[in-house]
């Protein structure tokens, strides 16, 4: 974004002011919708494959419970839970059968209704700001020259370099901090056009009118029941990057990385003394 | 170290009681008055949405009979304890009349022979609950357009309405539908399903199947179709019994 070097330990512009509204909308509305989603779950805790599937019907995931305690079941392996998955205290200490605990969703009482009208509100939220976001991004070209990796950059050998020097956690110093490394890349570029995208598709593909209105969708993912599977499965896999996208936070300098995805202004690393 | 060890501490007990704290509102928006209405105003947004990419005749999806789900759970009240359906259902609904009234130029109290006098149709397609589930059934019926068209209604009609023989403490369930999918080719006033007679289970003698929505739209057991200019004067005013009383929403297309 800087046309000269400038030097370490100064303070520099580092991010767009779309790149960080879309940063903060996104924040609220992934939390929203990951603990609406989980209440949502609740409502149903058995996830299936192909078109159908209720009670009757085999399984792939339960989080069920008996009178005392609460277990998670993929497949023929079964782990108990008690505590956090299929039975856990509420607020007031009493055991309650749920899925997924009531600190984890929204509302935190068990309300299908209302878990759905705080997901169908958000999701509007995510889809609207992202598709902006995305338009802007092509405009301005921060996708094709800060976001998506270069073709030297997605050979083996640099990939593995990068692999290399995350593991030692030396982040890079200096102006090479204001470049996004390719990890780093991969992992926003996946969650940009891949994993949101994909949430918003296995999403519409749960809806009935969406399934006249495209029918493709379905015939997409498999059926109803497997793009609802897959959109359980993707919800996590965003969770994932949220947790390895915290940890960097905090590795690389929080205070730091905060002020410059709140003010856009980001002091420059000064070389590390060994 | 030490300050940005410190820094570290702070920053995670920041997070911490943020956390706690956006929970804790999270409920109290969802309580509050200004903060459903933002919440509930994203429903007519999806109506609106969802109309305007819909061909209006648009199909849901129609399977064949490999696809049948082995066995098509029930749900909701599976037995109606009111003592005039109770009566109708010793007597086979001999005597049962489906009345359509309302805001229609000829009321109608139709009976399942002349239910069965009308044109029919058979589906097989997915029903989708709201919990998460899905069932894939094969429904025969009459589509509720000649039913309309027998009733003639007014002009000024733009809801459907279907009131129910079960009920849920007392009150009798109800729905309603736009007259988009009132008219529907696939909206069905169905007595069978999979070939037999409707079970109890699923809402005898008469259930609706309204296939671009959830189903808790699929009213069962319906025993007037009433016809209305406005859901002002439906129930509580939001056109459903669980609309009504537990905040779901009246468009239930997704």
């Amino acid at each position: 974004m800087t046309s000269t070097a400038p030097a370490d330990g100064q303070l520099v512009k580092r991010h767009r002011l779309s790149t960080r509204l879309w940063h903060w909308i996104n924040v609220l509305a992934v939390f929203a919708l990951l603990m609406s989603g989980l209440m949502i779950f609740n409502a149903h805790p058995r996830l299936y494959w192909g078109e159908f599937g209720a009670n009757s019907d085999p399984a792939l995931l339960e989080i069920g419970s008996t009178r005392t305690t609460g277990y998670l079941r993929i497949g023929s392996w079964q782990i108990d839970t008690t505590g956090l998955l299929g039975r856990s205290d509420d607020a007031n200490g009493v055991s309650r059968r749920r899925a997924f605990p009531g600190w984890a969703t929204i509302p935190s009482g068990y309300n299908l209704a209302m878990g759905r009208r705080w997901h169908l509100f958000f999701i509007w939220v995510l889809a609207l700001v992202t598709t902006g976001y995305l338009i802007w991004s092509a405009l301005n070209r921060h996708l094709s020259r800060d976001l998506l990796p270069s073709a030297t950059e997605l050979k083996p050998r640099h990939i593995w370099q990068d692999i290399k020097i995350h593991a030692r956690l030396r982040f890079p110093t200096g102006a090479a901090a204001l470049k996004y490394n390719t990890l780093q890349k991969i992992a926003y570029v996946k969650v940009l056009l891949l994993l949101l995208p994909l949430m918003v598709l296995t999403g519409l593909t749960l809806s009935p009118g969406m399934n006249a209105a495209w029918p493709w969708l379905s015939s997409l993912f498999g059926g109803r029941q497997s793009a609802r599977t897959l959109h359980f499965i993707v919800a996590w896999l965003i969770v994932a990057f949220v947790i390895v996208h915290l940890l960097m936070v905090v590795l690389a300098g929080p205070l730091n990385e905060l002020r410059s995805m709140i003010t856009g202004r980001y002091r420059l690393p000064r070389p590390r003394r060994i | 170290m030490s300050i940005s060890f410190l820094r570290r501490r702070v920053l995670t007990a920041a997070l911490t009681g943020a956390a706690s704290l956006a929970l804790t509102g999270c409920d109290a928006i969802g309580d509050s008055s200004t903060g459903r209405r933002v919440l509930f105003s994203a429903e007519k947004l999806t109506y609106r949405a969802q109309r305007l990419i819909t061909a209006r005749n648009a199909l849901a999806r129609e399977f064949s009979a490999a696809d049948l789900s082995p066995v098509f759970r029930t749900n909701g009240t599976t037995m109606p304890s009111s003592p005039s359906y109770q009566q109708h259902l010793s007597e086979g609904f001999a005597g049962w009349r489906l009345i359509v009234d309302g805001a229609v130029e000829s009321p109608l109290a139709l009976s399942l022979t002349q239910l069965a006098r009308l044109p029919q149709r058979t589906q097989i397609t997915r029903h989708d609950c709201v919990e998460g589930w899905s069932a894939i059934g094969q429904w025969t019926g009459v589509p509720l357009k000649f039913v309309l068209d027998a009733a003639r209604p007014r002009r000024s009609a733009r809801y459907i309405v279907f009131h129910c023989a079960d009920d849920f403490d007392g009150i009798p369930y109800y729905e309603s539908v736009d007259l988009v999918d009132g008219y529907h080719p696939q909206t069905l006033l169905a007595h069978s399903l999979n070939g037999a007679r409707l079970p109890v289970g699923h809402g005898a003698p008469i259930r609706l199947r309204v296939e671009r929505q959830l189903g808790y739209k699929h009213a069962k057991y319906v025993m007037r179709v009433e016809l209305v200019d406005s859901l002002a004067d439906v129930g509580e005013g939001r056109g459903g019994y669980w609309e009504d009383q537990a905040d779901y929403e009246w468009y239930a297309g997704i």
